[in-house]
């Protein structure tokens, strides 16, 4: 289990990481979800021993980060951001290095490695420097180094950052894989990522927790939640005669889209019903489930000052703050 | 004693990936040769000794030991590897034990690569090895000192560049605090303990001390001393700056 414990982060007069305390069970894929200089990567990195917090602690399956900081580190892997290696070094070489820094005997540095290259598709490029390797190399080789040592936490700073959509998908069933009896944190800025592989969220923002969730349940909360989206010629009649039904609680056209928010349960079939009996030509109708990015940006909006106040940008934008380090 | 080895290891091993081991190489035996039979003036002196061959090494040091030291750590934290290493499960004096002792074995090597000038004065003449094989380990603890220097300058920046001014600034002011000179300067107002005190600062004095063949342990305690310092001082500076990329 990892328990942050009011992690605290200061820089001078600038507050990274503020008052941040959770738990994470064995077995949850828990998504770091937030703006750019939200404080993910600060937390972390005070998690995973780089940084110490300036108050608060954290434990990593029992061990204190400060008071038992080896300990702690050796049951963990991490992805630093950017997925740092030494570049003048084989694919092999900086693996076998890892292992022996983690302390395996020498038998076990040359199967250890050579599982990792395995398991993330490294077989080809094994004898090469890693500097000559393109990004989504890079990052599969710094995910190796993260799990060669099968560690119970894994700490992953975008571990997708840089790679193709193929690539993403690879990784994301590597996470998933693992998943069952580990503890695995990721942070990410891209929200499908979070669908695809987290079974938790917590959005933080300006370094506080603003929400903690299943991303289903955080979906749920989109005004979009359960509302009903459809296609038809005359948009603006269909709309006065769906405003009228009793289970619809707003009628809104947007891109020639209509979409009718619930007012109560059975919206679906109360439009579908009307649809049937004013034989209108409808092209498209559909269950919204929600919009996460949607969500995002109401959670974050009030205490990130980059992004502007208007309620509907356009998808998954969201606004650059210089990373604090 | 595993993990600084570990360390060491990977460090001396990307010298030599790399083309900078053996230009450093090179040069450093091209420069030895030049200030010994040049500017040292091996040859018409007449005597059977190293004494030209040692005499420019603190001069050599103060440029060559700097560029050795200077991407210890520089390099690390523009690279962001140091986030790598400082996560693994190592202490930090073992991470800055590991990173000094590579740099300080290659240079250790490098030195050890200049036998030749040794079997041409054995050649020559009937010189006193023992007081040879002194100054060998005189220089060798100089340059030393003027590592944990380096690698403390190294950490307090991540551009190379910086960290190697800094570095030959500091080294040449432990060189100078010996000169005459710089001793007279103080010798006037000054009380003498302080005086004595800065002249017991200088490289220069204690090396001089060994390479007449006299290995003292007070000289040996104030190489032990330096690089213990600024290794420390390194730490310290590792842990504050950590955070800052």
């Amino acid at each position: 289990m990892i328990e942050a414990i009011n992690l605290h982060k200061r820089y001078g007069g600038f507050t990274a990481v503020d008052d941040l305390s959770f738990q994470v069970e064995p077995g949850q894929v828990l998504g770091f979800l937030g703006p750019n200089g939200a404080g993910k990567s600060t937390t972390m990195k005070m998690l995973t021993g780089f940084l110490s917090p300036t108050s608060g602690t954290a434990r990593i399956l029992g061990h204190d980060i400060l008071d038992d900081s080896l300990a702690a580190r050796r049951c963990m892997g991490y992805l630093p951001e950017g997925a740092p290696s030494y570049g003048e070094m084989t694919v092999s070489e900086f693996l076998r290095f890892v292992a022996r820094a983690r302390g395996l005997d020498a038998g076990a540095v040359d199967s250890a490695a050579g599982a990792a290259m395995e398991r993330l598709n490294l077989g080809g490029v094994v004898h090469q420097p890693i500097d000559t390797l393109s990004k989504g190399f890079k990052r599969r080789v710094g995910l190796a180094q993260a799990i060669l040592h099968d560690p119970q936490v894994l700490i992953l700073d975008e571990p997708t950052d840089g790679l193709d959509p193929n690539q993403k998908h690879e990784v994301r069933r590597l996470i998933q894989d693992m998943a069952s009896d580990k503890i695995i944190v990721i942070s990410t800025h891209i929200l499908e990522e979070v669908e695809a592989v987290c079974n938790r969220v917590m959005i933080i923002a300006r370094g506080r927790l603003l929400a903690d969730d299943t991303p289903a349940a955080l979906v749920a909360r989109s005004r979009y939640h359960n509302a009903v989206t459809l296609v038809v010629d005359n948009a603006e009649s269909a709309a006065s005669t769906l405003s009228e039904l009793p289970q619809v609680a707003k009628a809104e056209i947007r891109d020639g889209a209509l979409t009718v928010f619930p007012a109560g349960a059975g919206l679906f079939e109360a439009v579908s019903g009307a649809v049937a009996q004013h034989g209108w030509q409808v092209r498209e109708l559909r269950l919204e489930n929600g919009r996460f990015d949607e969500v995002f940006r109401t959670i974050t909006r009030d205490v990130d000052p980059n992004t502007e106040q208007t309620p509907d940008q356009e998808a998954g934008h969201h606004a650059v703050v210089e990373e604090a380090r | 004693m595993n993990a600084v080895l570990t360390v060491a290891r990977r460090e001396l091993a990307g010298y030599f990936a790399t083309p900078v081991a053996w230009v450093f190489i090179v040069i450093f035996l091209v420069m030895t040769g030049v200030f010994t039979f040049y500017l040292g003036g091996f040859y018409q002196r007449g005597i059977a000794d190293l004494e030209p061959f040692f005499r420019f090494h603190p001069w050599l040091y103060l440029f060559l030991v700097p560029a050795i030291a200077m991407r210890l750590w520089a390099e690390e934290r523009r690279a962001g590897t140091i986030e790598l290493l400082l996560t693994l499960p190592l202490s930090l004096p073992q991470a800055v034990l590991g990173k000094f002792l590579a740099s300080w074995v290659f240079l250790g090597v490098c030195l050890a690569l200049t036998f030749p000038t040794w079997l041409t004065v054995n050649y020559l003449g009937d010189p006193d090895n023992g007081a040879i094989l002194a100054a060998y380990l005189g220089s060798w603890l100089m340059a030393g000192g003027m590592l944990a220097i380096g690698s403390c300058m190294s950490a307090l920046t991540r551009n190379q560049v910086v960290a190697f001014i800094l570095a030959v600034v500091a080294c040449f002011a432990f060189l100078l605090s010996g000169l005459p000179f710089v001793l007279e300067l103080f010798s006037g107002w000054a009380p003498q303990v302080l005086v004595d005190a800065i002249a017991g600062l200088s490289f220069l004095s204690h090396f001089a001390d060994i390479s007449r063949g006299v290995i003292d342990l007070r000289d040996l305690v104030y190489f032990a001393l330096v690089i213990g310092f600024w290794l420390a001082a390194n730490m310290i500076l590792l842990e504050m700056k950590k955070g800052e990329s």
